[in-house]
Parts: C-alpha cells; sequence; structure tokens
C-alpha cells in the first residue's frame, strides 16, 4: 500500500502535475476526464437551482466542489448520481451517457455517493451494513436466497467486511447497531461501506459536517487513502482549510452554475470568488436563501 | 356461566379457520409491512381474488378446484404488479391510499348486480371445494371433540392443509429475511435512497416483497373459501385487512413468528370475548346484560380498534418485536 | 395557488346565484300546478296526452289535459293547499295509476315559490313515475348534483389536506368525524326534539369540540412522545374502527333522516330539478369553503398555519407557535368535517358509517390535488365529484365509485404528486 499518511501521496503528485497545465477557468478540458457534464439545469418552480454550462472531473484526483449556501451543489450531486433528474442536459462517466439513468444503475457503474446527513442504516448493526455494500450478491436474488446459496459468498463478504471495518477503525462496533455510533463514526461506516461496493469515484457529500475535530484529521487520511487507491474524489465541502488540505483541484459553484475552477490556492485568490461568498451573498441574498431554503426543506 | 365452554370456543379459536386465514394474511403484511416497510392496506383484495379464483374456475366454468388455485395466485401476482407500479415509487402514505382503494375498487366489482353472472353479486358463490376434500385422507366419520366443539372430517382436512400452508410460508419468510435479500429489504425499511445508492433496485425489491406477501394473501383466500364453502364480498371488507395488521403488531412486526403468535392470541380472546358476553347477557350480569347481542358483537371490534390504538402507542413491537430494531416510527 | 381556487368557487358561486335568479322572474308570472304524464313501460317513457286533471283547494276549481308531451298545469288564484286527482277514465288503454291510492294527492302545499312558481304534481303511470330526459338533461342534472357531491367532499378533503400539511398525519380517523357531525346533528334533532337549525348549529359546535379533543387528547401527546407518522397512521385507524364501532353501539346500523327537510318536492331550475335543500347545501359548502380559505389565506393564523406547512422547524424559528396553529387546524378540520357530515345526512343518511363510505373518496380528491394543498383539496374534490356523477351515464350507477378510485390510480402514474403538488427532493 502506498504511503497513505502524508499528505502528498504520489498520486497526489500525479494529479498536480496533470491539472498544472490546465486552464483556470470555469469549464476547462481536464487531459483525463472521468466524468464529463454537458449543460445540466434543473429548476424548481422557477427557481434555477442548477445550470451547469461544462464541467470536466479529473481521474484519480481529489476535486472539491464549494460555493456559499445554496449554490445547487448538493442538488447538482443528486443530478449526477440520478437521486434527481434534471430538466436538459447530459454527462458521461468513463464514457457512458448517465442521463435519465435511476441512481442504484449509477452506483453499479461504479459512481458511488455517500449524504450530507449521513444515511448509515441505524437499525442495522454495522457488520449488516457493511455487508449490504457488497454487489453482485447472489442471496439477494429471491430464490437463491430461499435455497441458502449464498453461505459460501456472504463468508467472503464478511471477510473484506472486517477488513474495512480494521482499517477504519470501527472493527470494535462490528456486532453493535448503527445506531449507537457517533456522528464521526457514522460517516467513516457510510464511507467504509461505499467502499464496499468497489467505486471508481467516490462522491462525498460534506463528509466533515457534524464530525467531532477528533475524527477530522482521520477522516481526511482516509479521503486521501481513496485517492491513492486509484479511485477518483470528488466532494462538497464548506471548511476551506480542509479543502485547501485535500483537495488536488476546486470547482466553485454560484447561484447554479460554475463560476471558478482551479488549484485551491489560487481559486481562493480568485475575484469572482470572494464575490460569491462576500459580497454576491448580500446582493443576491434573495435567491441564494431562497435556493438554501428548499434545500433544508427537503432534508 | 359456562366456563368450560368458553375454554372449548377460545382453544378452537386459537387454531380454527380464522386464526390460520388471517395468519396467512399477518404473514404477507410481515414480509411487506415488517420487513419491508411497504403499508399495503388492500391485503383483503389479495385474499378476495384468492378466494373468487377457487369459485369462480369451479361454479362458472366448471373446471377443477386445482386450476382455481394456480389462477388465484397468478391474479394474485398481477394485482401486486398492478399496485406496485404506480406507487412504488411513491410515499409511503400514497401506497397505502391506493391499495385500500383498490381494495375496495374490487370489493364492489365483485358485488355488483353488472357482473353477477360472474361473482355472484352480493351472495358470492358456493359450493366448489369438492375438488378440495375429494383429496381428504381422513375417512368420512373421523372428528374430533373439544369439549363441547366437534371438529369433523372436512374441517380437519382443511385445518391440516391452512397449518401446513401456514408453515410453509413461515419458513420461507424465515429463510428470506436471514439471507442478504432480507438485509436488502430492511435497508429499505429504514432508508431507501441509502440502499438505492450502493447500488440496488429498490424498486424491484419492493416489488418483490408486496408480490409475496399478496400471494400469502391469496392463500389465506383459498382457505378461507374452502373452509366457509363460501365466498362473498363482504368477507374482504377493509376491516379484514385491518385484522392482519392488529395481529401482526400484537404478535410483533418484523418477527418470523409474529404472526403465529398475534392470530392465536387474537382470535382465541376475539372469539372467546364473544362468548363470554353473550353467556353474560343471558346469565343477565350486570352491565352486560345490559346489552344485546348485536351490541355484544360490536363491541368486540370497538375493542379491536382500541388494541391497535394502544398496542402502537404503548407496545408497538408487540410481544415478540425487537423495539430498537423496530422501523414502526421511522418514516 | 389560493387565489385561483377562489376565483373557481366564486364563479361557482355566482353562475349558482345567477340561475337562481334567472330562474326567478318565472315567479312573478303566479302561481300554478303541474307536471308531466309518462307511461313507463320497461324502461321506454312516452308521454300521455288527453289526461284531465283536476286541481280544487279554497274555493277554487280548475282543470287542465295534458298535451302531446303529456305537459299540463294548471294556473292558481292564490297560495294555500289543494287536491289535485287525475281522471282515470280518461287515461288510454293500457295506461294505469300504478298506486291506486294516488288517484287524488292530497292537500298539495303551494308555498311561496323560489324558482318559477310551479308547483310539481307526478302521477304514477305505468310502472313508475320517472320521468324520460334527454341525455342534455341528464348531464346537467349530473353535473349539478357532482358538483354538490364534490363540495362535499371538499369540506372533508381540506380538513384532512391542512391536517396532514400541518402535522404530516394521514388521518383514517377522518370520516368519523365527518360522521360525528352528522350523528350529533341528528341526536340534537330527532333525540332531543331541537329544530334542525338549532341542532346543525349545535352539531357544527361539537365537531369542532371533538376535534381540538382529538388533537388535545390523542395525537398531541403523540407528537409529544415523538411517534412516527406511520404510526400514528395504523393509530388513526385503530381510531376510526374504535369510532365507527362505537357508533353503531349507541345509534345502532340503520339509517335515519332529520326531522326537518326530509323528501322535499323538486323544483326546476332549467333542465335541472333540485330540491331547496340541495340549494341549501350547495350555498352553505360554497359559502363554508369560501370563507375558509379566505381565512387561511388573510389572517394572521391563517398565513401562520401556511407556514407551519411549508416547514415546521422554520416557522417555529420565527416564533410562530406550532402547537396553537396545529389546534386551529385541527378545530377549522373537524369543523369542516363536520359539517360536510351534517349537510351529507340530507342527500344520503345519517347513518355511523356514512364517513367511512365517504372517505375513500375524501382520499382520492385529495392525492388527485396533492396531499397537503389547500386548492388541491378542493380542486381535487370537485374532479371527484363530478366525476362520479357524471360517468353514470356511460357506467353503472353501483360502480361509480370504482371509476373515481381507478383514475385516482391512473393519475399516481401519471403525475406522482398530484395535479397540484410539487414534485419532492432528495437529499
Amino acid at each position: 500500500m502506498p504511503d497513505s499518511t502524508s499528505t502528498s501521496g504520489t498520486r497526489h503528485d500525479e494529479a498536480v502535475r496533470a491539472l498544472a497545465s490546465v486552464p483556470r477557468v470555469p469549464g476547462a478540458p481536464k487531459p483525463d476526464p472521468i466524468l464529463v457534464v454537458d449543460g445540466v439545469k434543473r429548476s424548481f418552480g422557477g427557481l434555477t437551482a442548477v445550470d451547469v454550462q461544462h464541467v470536466e472531473i479529473q481521474r484519480g484526483a481529489i476535486t472539491a466542489l464549494v460555493g456559499p449556501n445554496g449554490a445547487g451543489k448538493t442538488t447538482f450531486f443528486n443530478l449526477l448520481t440520478g437521486f434527481d433528474t434534471p430538466d436538459t442536459g447530459q454527462w458521461l462517466f468513463d464514457g457512458k451517457d448517465l442521463a435519465g439513468m435511476p441512481a442504484y444503475k449509477v452506483a453499479r457503474l461504479g459512481m458511488i455517493r455517500t449524504f450530507q446527513l449521513t444515511k448509515a442504516l441505524s437499525k442495522m448493526t454495522v457488520i449488516d451494513n457493511m455487508r449490504l455494500g457488497a454487489k453482485n450478491q447472489i442471496g439477494e436474488r429471491m430464490i437463491p436466497a430461499i435455497l441458502g446459496l449464498w453461505k459460501s459468498q456472504e463468508v467472503a463478504v464478511t471477510e473484506k467486511a472486517d477488513e474495512l471495518l480494521a482499517r477504519f477503525k470501527l472493527f470494535e462496533k462490528r456486532a453493535d447497531f448503527a445506531g449507537s455510533l457517533s456522528g464521526g463514526q457514522r460517516k467513516l461506516l457510510e464511507m467504509a461501506r461505499a467502499l464496499m461496493t468497489d467505486p471508481t469515484m467516490v462522491m462525498l457529500d460534506e463528509p466533515m459536517a457534524g464530525v467531532n475535530p477528533a475524527l477530522t484529521q482521520s477522516l481526511l487520511e482516509h479521503i486521501k487513502d481513496l485517492r491513492e487507491q486509484g479511485m477518483t474524489v470528488l466532494f462538497v465541502e464548506h471548511d476551506m482549510d480542509v479543502v485547501r488540505d485535500i483537495s488536488d483541484w476546486v470547482i466553485v459553484m454560484a447561484q447554479g452554475s460554475v463560476i471558478a475552477e482551479g488549484p485551491p490556492d489560487e481559486v481562493m485568490r480568485d475575484e469572482a470568488v470572494i464575490t460569491a461568498y462576500l459580497g454576491g451573498h448580500h446582493d443576491k441574498a434573495l435567491t441564494a436563501s431562497g435556493v438554501s431554503y428548499t434545500e433544508e426543506a427537503s432534508q | 356461566m359456562d366456563w368450560s365452554y368458553i375454554l372449548a370456543v377460545m382453544v378452537t379459536s386459537a387454531f380454527g379457520l380464522q386464526a390460520i386465514v388471517f395468519g396467512l394474511a399477518a404473514i404477507g403484511i410481515n414480509i411487506q409491512f415488517g420487513y419491508t416497510g411497504l403499508l399495503n392496506f388492500g391485503q383483503a383484495a389479495f385474499m378476495a381474488v384468492g378466494g373468487y379464483s377457487v369459485a369462480v374456475v369451479v361454479v362458472e366454468f366448471g373446471w377443477s378446484f386445482w386450476v382455481g388455485v394456480p389462477i388465484g395466485i397468478i391474479a394474485a401476482i398481477l394485482l401486486a404488479l398492478l399496485l406496485g407500479i404506480p406507487t412504488l415509487r411513491l410515499r409511503a402514505d400514497y401506497l397505502a391510499i391506493v391499495t385500500i382503494a383498490a381494495a375496495e375498487i374490487i370489493r364492489l366489482i365483485l358485488r355488483s348486480v353488472t357482473f353477477k353472472e360472474l361473482f355472484g353479486g352480493s351472495d358470492g358463490r358456493q359450493a366448489f371445494a369438492d375438488g378440495f376434500f375429494a383429496l381428504s385422507p381422513y375417512p368420512d366419520d373421523a372428528a374430533i371433540s373439544i369439549g363441547p366443539a366437534v371438529i369433523n372430517d372436512q374441517q380437519l382436512w382443511t385445518y391440516t392443509v391452512g397449518w401446513l400452508l401456514v408453515a410453509l410460508a413461515l419458513l420461507i419468510t424465515w429463510l428470506l429475511v436471514r439471507s442478504p435479500w432480507g438485509r436488502v429489504v430492511k435497508g429499505i425499511r429504514e432508508d431507501e435512497d441509502a440502499v438505492r445508492s450502493l447500488g440496488k433496485n429498490v424498486f424491484a425489491y419492493k416489488m418483490q416483497a408486496l408480490v409475496l406477501g399478496g400471494v400469502f394473501g391469496a392463500l389465506a383466500g383459498f382457505i378461507t373459501a374452502i373452509g366457509a364453502q363460501n365466498v362473498n364480498p363482504d368477507v374482504f371488507k377493509t376491516d379484514a385487512t385491518f385484522f392482519a395488521y392488529a395481529i401482526l403488531i400484537l404478535g410483533g412486526a418484523a418477527r418470523v413468528f409474529g404472526p403465529l403468535l398475534g392470530t392465536i392470541i387474537f382470535w382465541a380472546v376475539f372469539q372467546g370475548t364473544d362468548v363470554f358476553l353473550r353467556e353474560g347477557i343471558d346469565a343477565g350480569l350486570p352491565i352486560i346484560s345490559l346489552m344485546d347481542g348485536t351490541q355484544a358483537a360490536v363491541l368486540r371490534v370497538m375493542l379491536v380498534g382500541l388494541g391497535i390504538m394502544l398496542l402502537m402507542i404503548y407496545r408497538p413491537q408487540g410481544i415478540l418485536g425487537d423495539r430498537r430494531e423496530l422501523a414502526l416510527d421511522a418514516r | 395557488m389560493h387565489r385561483r381556487i377562489l376565483a373557481v368557487l366564486g364563479v361557482l358561486f355566482a353562475t349558482f346565484v345567477a340561475l337562481v335568479a334567472m330562474a326567478s322572474p318565472a315567479a312573478a308570472e303566479g302561481q300554478a300546478v303541474g307536471g308531466k304524464l309518462e307511461n313507463r313501460v320497461e324502461g321506454v317513457k312516452t308521454p300521455v296526452a288527453g289526461v284531465e286533471i283536476a286541481v280544487v283547494g279554497d274555493g277554487f276549481q280548475g282543470t287542465a289535459t295534458s298535451d302531446a308531451d303529456g305537459v299540463w298545469r294548471v294556473e292558481l288564484p292564490a297560495l294555500g293547499n289543494y287536491d289535485v286527482t287525475i281522471n282515470v277514465e280518461t287515461l288510454p288503454e293500457g295506461v294505469a295509476l300504478t298506486e291506486e291510492d294516488k288517484v287524488t294527492i292530497e292537500q298539495v302545499p303551494v308555498k311561496p315559490p323560489l324558482f318559477g312558481g310551479l308547483k310539481t304534481v307526478t302521477f304514477p303511470l305505468g310502472q313508475s313515475t320517472a320521468t324520460t330526459t334527454s341525455l342534455w338533461e341528464q348531464t346537467a342534472q349530473l353535473t349539478v348534483s357532482g358538483l354538490q357531491f364534490g363540495l362535499l367532499i371538499a369540506l372533508g378533503a381540506l380538513g384532512l389536506s391542512i391536517i396532514y400539511g400541518t402535522t404530516g398525519l394521514v388521518n383514517f380517523a377522518h370520516g368519523e368525524i365527518i360522521t360525528f357531525g352528522a350523528l350529533a346533528t341528528w341526536t340534537l334533532n330527532a333525540g332531543f326534539g331541537l329544530p334542525f337549525i338549532v341542532a346543525a348549529i349545535g352539531g357544527l359546535l361539537l365537531s369542532a369540540a371533538f376535534g381540538w379533543l382529538n388533537n388535545a387528547a390523542l395525537w398531541r401527546p403523540l407528537r409529544k412522545r415523538g411517534t412516527g407518522l406511520i404510526a400514528m397512521m395504523i393509530v388513526s385507524i385503530g381510531l376510526a374502527i374504535f369510532l365507527r364501532n362505537l357508533y353503531q353501539f349507541f345509534a345502532g346500523a340503520e339509517k335515519k333522516s332529520y326531522t326537518e327537510f326530509a323528501g322535499m318536492a323538486g323544483l326546476s331550475l332549467g333542465p335541472v330539478s333540485i330540491t331547496p335543500t340541495d340549494i341549501a347545501v350547495i350555498i352553505i359548502s360554497l359559502v363554508a369553503l369560501i370563507a375558509t380559505v379566505l381565512v387561511l389565506s388573510k389572517s394572521r393564523l391563517g398565513k401562520a398555519t401556511r407556514a407551519v406547512s411549508d416547514n415546521p422547524s422554520l416557522a417555529a424559528g420565527a416564533g410562530i407557535n406550532v402547537e396553537r396553529v396545529i389546534t386551529f387546524v385541527w378545530v377549522i378540520g373537524a369543523a369542516l368535517a363536520g359539517l360536510g357530515g351534517i349537510l351529507l345526512g340530507f342527500t344520503q343518511q345519517v347513518s355511523f358509517q356514512m364517513g367511512f363510505q365517504i372517505l375513500l373518496l375524501v382520499f382520492a380528491a385529495v392525492t388527485l390535488g396533492g396531499l397537503g394543498t389547500i386548492s388541491g383539496a378542493i380542486f381535487g374534490s370537485l374532479v371527484v365529484g363530478l366525476f362520479i356523477q357524471l360517468t353514470t351515464l356511460i357506467i353503472p350507477t353501483e360502480l361509480k365509485n370504482v371509476g373515481a378510485l381507478l383514475v385516482l390510480i391512473i393519475i399516481l402514474l401519471v403525475r406522482p404528486y398530484g395535479l397540484l403538488g410539487r414534485r419532492e427532493r432528495v437529499g
């Protein structure tokens, strides 16, 4: 396993090198995009929540999606992963068109998401949460389930789950109900469970929200670890320190559109970004708060 | 007041026809509601589909009783598909409303004059179970006496097959819920988006649960049709569905043996109360004798309603359930 | 949104009043007794011409002969009671009076006319007295009765919908509140001998109090315990079964009528025959609905209600007393449902399961309009009411509810969030 504890793993360097020549403009083409989004638009009763002209996500890099409250980040996530349907638009994941594809098929293709409000299944044990993540289980089909043809596969699934639990320091909790875990542990469980599906791209919606500071560092390391294992990460985050710490590339959204792109340090100096976070927030307070209001309402 | 008579009624009811019928219906609801979180409020319709299939096939078409059985099962599957397709993508309460509406649609059609030639209107259909009794291994004079109650050979055969079906349904439930399939549906019960995000086809699982539970409902319909030698639309009112819910909640939802325990206790108490009240009226007991027989019958249904409320409020996990696991309070 | 549904209700109200007013001038022509003689044999109706009818009373004596359409009419000098006699001798061959005691209909009251000044008297000829009507007349008649039924459904649906909107509860015991209104009124009217109007006001107030009690004694404590919505839905089913059987326990299973206003003769309003009670039912329910929508959209409490419906935690954060709003909603919702029941007691009769029987149609209406929306509930109700009545032109009357419930399922296939509802979001 590559050095997963240092800030700059080998894959990090690779990603930085690959992205170095990418122009710092919204919608900039990437050398090796895993996800290409075109003209995705979604409005709620006349209010445009997302209107992304073009955006590309570099394979094998950690890309942060930032923006003020109500910028449409979560809605954008929902659209990309099939949890919501855009009014128009298309997007290719690994060359496959995902438009109109139901969420479970998107997940099967290897694009796995987590949720802002953690969806650890609290009335199931930790180990069952993990097992649920495994793909292609024969015992998940009705007839083989009744005939008990799943026993040997279950052993393998459990082994894999236990390995991941150990890595995420949850092994001690494997028999507990997930509901008994702390907020941070649930985030870890959700991430570990996502890894049970062997994803190629992991979409994390505010992975640090509600996590106590003691666990933050460990979570960050796990995210970097994903990259080192060759996965692509796209994550939504508010905390700029976190963004600066772990991301190779940052995409800024405001009022539903991508307004800036670039490496973390450069983006945070960008005039448009500062305006979006400070001035713009006041100028366009009505729209922005309107959108965030509906977002909260749907939680 | 004849206590031995009351006791005998309680025992025969606990293991009698109604206990089997509603046990099967409740096992179906357990799969749908208990494990998957689907509010099927139309179980009565699945029972009706089963019962009328065997009746109509024999009475109207003159075919064998045993042709009616697969037809009933297929009809129940079709009904589940029909109800599931528009509603399983929607919130839980929509499924509840649509299934209860569908059950009422079916009941109104069954009792209508328009379709009387097929379904027999409000009289229903009688005398169709000969094919079933022909296979009875019991001699004609076989009989079991429990106190003053006597069970004849036909009843004995019905009960045997009925309890075998209950056992089969319980076995299937048990095998399923401990499998990865059971894990997925329990996940759906708590948070279907979480399960969806892991690449599971939530809609397909809900549909499977609805179909399987509906087929168990159809089995309940077969047994009630055979046992009563009669089907009529009023047997399949919405109250039938809610009795099955009461039984499930009493025994314990999301527990394999919850419906079994529930149906035994429910029918012992329900019929026991009835006899007790009637005996009390005849014996001129204070307060009780102020009622008449109809009121006594109404009173015990009233108590079922009260029982559902109190159970849901104070012990939603029923007798066997585990409150921590039970997702009844989830949304 | 509310403006649109207010406009719909307003137009209905205006149209209805205009129809009544348009019909009124005929009243100035004076009073008359009249009717249409028809022979009905196995459902086929033919007008009977040339039959003599005599009208006697208060020193007045007049006769008329039915024309080619079977229509006869006798102008009267004054209001009062008249005996109307058919001369059976003049009936053509093969036509007979099916009820022999109906040769003379005694003491027909001719009161100040609401419409047209014509008091209709019918004689049962052939096998039935049912009048032939053209398709257009049937459609008009069914439209009016459909609107009336829709308005009654709306009274139940509006309450169900705002309770759902503010608390998330799908109340399966809402039908029992409808029954409560009717039974309470019937008890005060037939049991305690109060005049109907007084009894109805009493029934309305009791219904409101019953709604308050439902919330205070059951639902508020459950909300405080943090009981889940599905659990509460099942509790409401238990409550419905309990109440329905409680009603039957005390009131019995037979259908009951109020002591007044029963079996009033129909008046002709254009092609439509309508009784004064029907008119009253339509006007009262329209006024109640318009008033409720106005209260919900204009008053402070109404605005607070909508805020709570939109987002309870946000509303609470904005300083709105959510529990007070919910209490208000229960009282209003139950009063409306009770009123629906009281009025339904006219069009149908009063029975322990009247509310239960209409509940599914109320659900259909609410689902059609989109759960939780005010205008959706009313709009959906009118659609369901009209649909149920108008489809009887094509399908047997006994299956009319089947059609409405089927449409509900089909609509959910096409527009899962109802006709006026909004799509929900995930995340």
